[in-house]
């Protein structure tokens, strides 16, 4: 036995576990089930609820000790079933019960709830409590989300240490004493949490509930599937639970390489969209100006047409971070294999180019939250755009020694945790970057302690690199990150991208000059030309490129893929001139926006909890998705609609199902081989699999079964997507004797060129940014959790919490400038000017004009020119 | 036996300037610390073990023992005093901090020189304004002179000594609620193990708590020495202690007596201490060691007020608090008066604590009212065997401290002995009344010896 | 006036500063808000979370386990009877009655003129003493229904200024001076304190 071991006995029987695990955690490993409603897993122990109270004996005869607070201790003996144990659990129980309200019935735990569940096993009958139960005013909400019903409350303090020990936001509280206790926010101050619904979901009875599923319907109706949440590239498991098919409430699983069970409160409840009445339920064509209704035959129909017709080079497909990494390769096949172009960009210029994400040494989450790991942040916000990666570096900042270096332009709310805050100039990251590993001009840190910095980066280091300012390109922050991995070698990056699925659609080959499986353009030629048939001559544009060059009416057919260029696009003019200026805009997507409501043809979607397939996290993570209901109408998916125009314009995708689609991937895309759909829904493959392959994963799921435990199978889904296909028109099944189509497939067989090797980062040419002068600031654009994306604005319970536009300036600024805190101020910039709220905020760095784009009001984007590195401004008072 | 051994720590009760720094050196003050800082910090923890000082809040535990409890090397280490004297019928550290602030700030440095403590915290309760008052005057002046603070008698000892106090919850007495307290928290205890304050206490660093009336006893140690301490008491409890002697005697009053010579009867009966039960009734019961305690009866006056005697004999002398009960008592709403005091001060950390206790009391409201059941008087023994297994001495508890099962202590004794006074009671509602004829005759709360 | 005003911020600062770590002023501050209206405020509160680096909430959570804290007003005077067990069995309830009666309110409420505000209190540490109470936490011992009404009397025409209004307690503040202070001990910085290693003999320059 190992001798970070012990042995010990429970129930007579022996057993051996972890040096300073719980008792409670011990017996469970091995199949005693303490009862408990304090404890958790993933939080501190209290102690306090004492139902897990047991005979526990450690030499001086057994004593009623708490399993949840002891450790285990060599020759313990634990007796979970003596008679005192028993009966000092039924009184806890019964003193439990006492004042708790008798409303099962109607209550949203009912079914589903811990204490409901022990009362049948432990506790005694009838009530032997005569006197009064304690009264509060029935639910009150805490915030906008949660509601609070401090009778059923247990005071089991789990939601209150959630809000202090895990997310940082300690804004609900015990009040008062003994048996008055309760919860509570202070007044007139919200639980105002980005992880409030955390709360919910860990309450052991219906206290807390969520506004969203309250009354909804019953736990028991609910039929559950284990799916990835895709609001954000974290990748956080889930259960989708559908009634009726209806998807009514996600719940975060524990896995541990990403989300330990937390969720943030949009990728919890943003489920409403789903069920929004504004989802498109069938194709659309744009006939005398007007969007109407048609048959997916003339719709695809049209659209292939209008491909057909146009030369390769004027075809461009911009979007795809919504795609399930199938859909993905089907469209990087039919654009780049089949039409030809390499036009094409998942990305809206708001990430990192797709060759630099593709060959950067890979960081995992667990990498970054590593015991004493020292972390470097450089221009990502975190917080707002993966909120559950940094719960997971709060946690190892706060109980794993972990120490955050941050290089920032503005306080995206990582201060708080980090051990030095560095601020740089808008634009100049790379800079400050100098600065810090490469002896550069320590000038051009404006704010932080740099020395502290220097040291604490002295060693091994993970990079955390992102995009936190839309008002800039991305040189500066590429150049940040080739002068780190030069100065430090041995640096692991985590690029902190933040849409959906963006790392697949980048790895499926959706990105300029990359072919799937995180292959070059050229260095996969061969290779592909052997497997699809043709492949781009020549690198294509990125996503700023193929805008202009369809304002500039160069490109004939721009296909969005579930893209929003006008309300997402940086620079809101050339998004519009951009959709203008296509001779035919194909929209695919799921709602109509701000773009798609301007396109000549629109083909419905499915979307997420609709399709099956799999998604890619920040960190390189594939993992499963499961359809749970139909998609509405004859909507159907991505990877359906890009086959069906293939065959439309003669083509043979030879892609039928996601399975598939993903035996292919893993055939072809050299960096995903070995990970196959078995591994997927293998044990081994729960918790995702990282890209590439790791052979201590292989090995563990050598013989697995193909099916996750506990998980059902996915028969409705397909019955569902078979719905679909019918729905269609009959062209599909004659386009499949087409020669193209049948070449691919003779092709593949001929005997193939040698597996093309994945890229690696290399440095583009040097950058440093341009001047700025002593009367103007540089604008910083950031992105709030809460915007006014398509599918918050179609969840009713998150919509209204956008917080909308401010310009935030620091006051050294403002004074020198003149314009007073908290008025409203012009900003002219050479694109445009707009008026807005000033604030003043010593966090973010000098010479800094933060705005917050995708609110309502006026529209940062506005003032931007994506061809330009860098936006600035001059404040005018109006 | 009644002693004639003087007092220790009362002898300057008799001035009414006892409080005042000139009285204090014109006392013998501050000469132990002199003492003790010619000496070295081991030689002083020595003198305390000798002396086999027994902690005076509570829970009794040998004050030299608990000094040597801090793991080696772990700095830095704290005091905190205990000062939120609140058990019902206690009533002595008040006494020590209005009367003799000084002695208690000469103890304190005493302890920190002896076990390398870093930084001091006196914790006074919240409802004891003279106490705190005094305090801060004695702090101020002795700060002035030298005694605390930097380079204190211009050695290299340096400590500070911060007053700090309460605001009203009798759980912050528990050590590790008092801890919990004065980092600004809740004050809910933690639980034991592993939190024990002397290895994880203040700022999870090794924190000494120690009671008022322990640290005043330290300058005469230091200054007469720890021998000379234990020759006074017997086997197990040495030198002199401070007694409450409250409710039904004809003379109330804070006694300090030889420890564990003196028994209940000298106490209770004795011309010079209370002179008997009052109006020459008869004893009914009487509390021997704060409201926590199991009660005693008359088969009990002769045990002498010694710790392990009494702990043998089912109860404890706890924190020197002694309640008498006359014949007349109705021990029903007696014991429901001591238990309404449990459940307003559980801190709702533990459901048997918080949701116990205040079911306990309203049980004893229902019957007080009339509106008792013959049931409910095994319900409320069942009750307490829930919040303490096995209702039995010292007691097994299914909570984190032991407040919940002191709710225990008064129900187990009233109920095993009077079981016929609350069955008259859920019998229907049956008029007992409690007769208040005038108050105690007045005495000097304590014995002006010396 | 709600927030710390000039005085108290600064007085707030020194007491913060006696802690080595801020959260442990968090009574200490209430007591102060208090003082100065009477009751603990909400914005006190808030400015209290301010100055310790809390949450509103935290703060409540702290201030509200403790029985002096009060958030509503309670007029000049709190007078706290002790019906407690040793206070029960010598004349405690009889004397909260005639508080009742003399201040023609229940326990738990404010005297029609709300200067006073009666509560029957649990034990105050003067259990020989029965029955006594407190007027802003000063004692009284011994007290008879007729000392009880001379009391009222005196408090009412203004003849007991030893007695501040309820929000003071001790009249002596502990004031430590940078000279002769010997400096916090924070958990993670301070060593084995120096007198622990070799150290000289008293000396006898010290004062007397
Ligand atoms: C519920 C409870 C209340 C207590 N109250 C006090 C108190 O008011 N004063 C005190 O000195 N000790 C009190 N104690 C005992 C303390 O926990 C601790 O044992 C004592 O202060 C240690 O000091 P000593 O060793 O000098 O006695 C209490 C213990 C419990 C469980
Ligand atoms: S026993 Fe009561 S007072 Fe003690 S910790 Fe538990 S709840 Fe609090
Ligand atoms: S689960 Fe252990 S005390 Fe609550």
């Amino acid at each position: 036995m190992a001798d970070d071991e012990v042995t010990l006995t429970v129930n007579g029987r022996e057993i051996s576990a972890p040096k300073g695990q719980l008792v409670i955690a011990a017996a469970e490993q091995h199949g005693v089930f303490i009862p408990r409603f304090c404890y958790h897993p993933r939080m501190q122990p209290v102690g306090m609820c004492r139902m897990c109270i047991v005979d526990i004996d450690t030499g001086r005869g057994p004593a009623l000790q708490p399993a949840c607070m002891i450790e285990v201790a060599p020759d313990m003996k634990v007796d979970t079933e003596s008679a005192t144990t028993k009966k000092a659990q039924d009184g806890v129980l019964e003193f439990l019960l006492i004042n708790h309200p008798l409303d099962c019935p109607v209550c949203d735990k009912g079914g589903e709830c811990p204490l409901q569940d022990n009362a049948y096993a432990y506790g005694p009958g009838e009530s032997r409590f005569v006197e009064e139960k304690r009264h509060y005013e029935k639910p009150i909400p805490v915030s906008d989300v949660v509601f609070l019903d401090r009778e059923r409350c247990i005071l089991c303090d789990r939601c209150t240490r959630f809000a202090s020990e895990v997310a940082g936001d300690p804004l609900i509280h015990f009040l008062n004493r003994g048996s008055q206790t309760e919860v509570n926010t202070f007044p007139d101050d919200p639980f105002a949490s980005y992880f409030s619904g955390n709360t919910v979901q860990i309450c052991p009875v219906g206290a807390l509930t969520a506004k969203p599923f309250r009354f909804k319907a019953r736990p028991w109706d609910l039929e559950k599937v284990e799916s990835t949440c895709t609001s954000c590239a974290v990748g956080c498991r889930v259960t989708i639970e559908a009634s009726r098919n209806h998807v009514l409430r996600y719940q975060g699983v524990d896995i541990d390489p990403v989300n330990w069970g937390w969720l943030c409160d949009k990728g919890r409840f943003d489920f409403e969209a789903i069920e929004s009445d504004e989802r498109l339920t069938e194709p659309l064509i744009r006939k005398n100006g007007e969007l109407i209704a048609a048959s997916w035959a003339e719709a695809i129909g049209a659209a292939a047409d209008a491909i057909k017709k146009a030369d390769r080079d004027s075809v461009a497909v911009l979007g795809g971070a919504r795609l399930t990494n199938e859909a993905a390769y089907a469209w990087a096949k039919l654009a780049k294999g089949v039409i030809g172009t390499d036009h094409v960009d998942a990305q809206l210029d708001d990430g990192l180019p797709g060759v630099v994400v593709a060959g950067l040494p890979q960081a995992t989450i667990d990498d970054a939250c590593a015991p004493n790991t020292t972390v470097l942040v450089v221009d990502a916000n975190i917080k707002e755009e993966l909120p559950v990666l940094f719960l997971r570096l709060r946690d190892a900042v706060v109980n794993r020694g972990v120490k955050i270096v941050e290089l920032s332009a503005i306080d995206t709310g990582l201060a708080s945790i980090a051990a030095v805050s560095l601020r740089h100039f808008p634009g100049e990251a790379h800079l400050a970057a100098r600065a810090l590993v490469a002896g550069g001009d320590a000038a051009a840190v404006l704010a932080g302690d740099l020395e502290q910095a220097k040291s604490l980066v002295a060693g091994p280091i993970v990079a955390i690199v992102g995009r936190s300012s839309l008002g800039e390109d991305a040189s500066a922050v590429v150049e940040a990150t080739a002068l780190l991995l030069e100065a430090k070698s041995d640096t692991r990056v985590l690029p902190a991208l933040r849409r959906a699925n963006v790392r697949g659609a980048i790895d499926m080959g959706l990105a300029p000059g990359l072919l799937p499986g995180r292959v070059a353009l050229d260095a996969g030629r061969e290779w592909y030309r052997d497997r699809w048939g043709a492949v781009p001559e020549a690198t294509g544009l990125e996503a700023t490129g193929i805008l202009t060059a369809a304002a500039e009416g160069r490109i004939d057919v721009l296909v969005l893929l579930g893209a929003d260029p006008i309300r997402d696009f940086r620079d809101h003019d050339l998004a519009q001139r951009a959709v203008a200026g296509a001779r035919t805009v194909v929209a695919v997507d799921t709602f109509l926006n701000a773009s798609s409501e301007r396109a000549d043809v629109v083909l419905a979607a499915a979307g997420y909890a609709e399709t099956d397939g799999t998604t890619t996290n920040v960190e390189g993570r594939v993992s499963v998705l499961e359809a749970k209901v139909t998609p509405p109408g004859t909507s159907r998916p991505d990877w359906m609609l890009a086959a069906e125009l293939a065959f439309r314009m003669g083509a043979d995708l030879g892609l039928e199902s996601t399975d598939g689609i993903w035996r292919e991937i893993e055939a072809h895309a050299p960096s995903h081989a070995g990970i196959t759909a078995e591994l997927l829904r293998a044990p081994a493959g729960a918790d995702g699999v990282l890209v590439p392959l790791r052979a201590e994963v292989a090995q563990a799921a050598e013989g697995a079964p193909v099916q996750i435990a506990g998980i059902e199978g996915t028969e409705p889904d397909n019955a569902a997507l078979a719905a679909a296909a019918e729905a269609a028109d009959a062209e599909p099944a004659d386009a499949s004797t087409d020669d193209a189509g049948a070449g691919v497939v003779e092709r593949a067989q001929a005997e193939a060129p040698t597996r093309p090797d994945t890229v690696v980062f290399s440095r583009g040419t040097p950058y440093d940014g341009p001047a700025i002068d002593a009367y103007s600031l540089r604008v910083v654009t950031q992105r709030k959790l809460y915007d006014l994306g398509t599918l918050l604005q179609h969840s009713p319970s998150l919509a209204a919490l956008a917080p909308g536009s401010t310009l935030e300036a620091h006051p050294y600024d403002l004074d020198r400038l003149g314009v007073a805190d908290g008025g409203r101020v012009k900003v002219v910039s050479p694109r445009s000017t707009i008026t807005v709220e000033v604030k003043a905020s010593g966090a973010i760095s000098k010479g800094a004009a933060a705005l917050v784009v995708n609110q309502s009001g006026p529209d940062p984007a506005d003032l931007i020119d994506a061809t330009q590195p860098v936006t600035d401004v001059r404040l005018e008072n109006p | 036996m009644i002693s004639d051994a003087p007092p220790i720590i009362t002898t300057r009760f008799g001035y009414d300037d006892s409080h005042t720094l000139d009285r204090f050196l014109a006392t013998g003050g501050y000469a132990g610390l002199r003492a003790a800082l010619r000496r070295s910090p081991q030689q002083v923890v020595e003198d305390v073990k000798a002396a086999s000082l027994l902690g005076r809040g509570g829970a009794g535990f040998p004050a030299g023992v608990k000094w040597g409890f801090p793991p080696a090397n772990v700095w830095p280490r704290y005091l905190v005093v205990n000062g939120d004297e609140s058990e019902p019928g206690t009533y002595k550290d008040r006494m020590l901090m209005e009367r003799d602030p000084h002695q208690l700030i000469e103890g304190v440095l005493i302890a920190c020189y002896a076990v390398g403590l870093s930084q001091a915290f006196l914790y006074v309760r919240g409802e004891m304004a003279l106490a705190q008052e005094r305090i801060a005057n004695a702090l101020n002046e002795a700060y002035e002179v030298g005694y605390v603070g930097r380079n204190i008698l211009g050695t290299d000892f340096s400590v500070d000594v911060v007053l700090h106090w309460g605001a009203g919850a009798y759980i912050v007495g528990e050590e590790t609620g008092l801890i919990e307290s004065l980092e600004g928290n809740r004050g809910m205890p933690r639980l034991k193990p592993p939190y024990f304050p002397a290895a994880i206490g203040l700022y999870q660093k090794p924190t000494i708590v120690n009671n008022v009336e322990t640290l005043s006893n330290l300058p005469w140690i230091v200054r007469n020495g720890g021998d000379k301490f234990a020759a006074l008491g017997a086997e197990t409890s040495k030198g002199m202690r401070m007694f409450a002697v409250s409710g039904h005697v004809n003379k109330p009053g804070v006694y300090e007596v030889e420890f564990g010579v003196t028994t209940f009867r000298d106490l209770i009966e004795a011309p010079i201490y209370c002179g008997g039960v009052r109006h020459g009734k008869r004893l009914k019961a009487f509390i021997p060691g704060g409201a926590s305690a199991p009660w005693f009866y008359e088969e009990h006056l002769d045990l002498p007020l010694e710790k392990v005697t009494v702990d043998k004999a089912g109860s404890m002398l706890g924190s020197g608090a002694i309640v008498v009960m006359d014949e007349d008592t109705d021990v029903v709403r007696a014991c429901h008066r001591v238990v309404r005091f449990f459940a307003k001060e559980s801190c709702g950390k533990c459901t048997p604590c918080r949701e116990g206790t205040s079911w306990l009391e309203k049980i004893l409201e229902r019957i007080i009212g009339g509106s008792g059941r013959p049931e409910d008087v095994d319900l409320l023994l069942d009750i307490c065997d829930n919040i303490s297994p096995g209702i039995n001495w010292p007691p097994r508890q299914t909570t984190i401290c032991p407040l919940g099962p002191s709710t225990v202590s008064p129900i187990a004794s009233a109920v095993s002995r009077f079981r016929h006074e609350f069955e008259a009671y859920v019998g229907g509602p049956v008029e007992v009344t409690v007769p208040m004829n005038g108050l105690a005759y007045r005495a000097p709360e304590v014995a002006a010896s010396g | 006036m709600a927030r710390f005003n000039q005085e108290n911020e600064e007085l707030a600062r020194e007491i913060i500063a006696r802690y080595p770590v801020l959260k442990s002023a968090t009574i200490p501050l209430c007591h102060l808000a208090q003082e100065q209206d009477g009751h603990l405020t909400d914005e006190a509160m808030e400015h209290i979370a301010e100055l310790l680096g809390l949450t509103p909430a935290e703060v409540l959570g702290t201030a509200s386990f403790y029985e002096m804290f009060k958030r509503e007003p309670v007029g000049k005077y709190v007078v706290n009877v002790c019906t407690s067990i040793s206070c029960f069995l010598n004349g405690g309830d009889e004397l909260l009655e005639h508080a009742e009666s003399r201040l023609g309110t229940k326990a738990g409420g404010r005297s029609d003129d709300g200067l006073f505000f009666l509560e029957g209190y649990e034990c105050i540490a003067a259990c020989t003493e029965a029955p006594c109470l407190q007027v802003n936490y000063r004692y009284f011992h011994r007290i008879s229904n007729a000392e009880f009404d001379e009391l009222i009397d005196d408090l009412r025409a203004g003849r007991r200024d030893d007695i501040p209004p309820h929000g003071t307690l001790a009249l002596v503040r502990q004031r430590i001076s940078e000279d002769r202070a010997a400096g916090v001990a924070h958990p993670d910085g301070s060593g084995q304190p120096v007198w622990l290693r070799d150290r000289p003999a008293l000396q006898d320059s010290a004062p007397s």
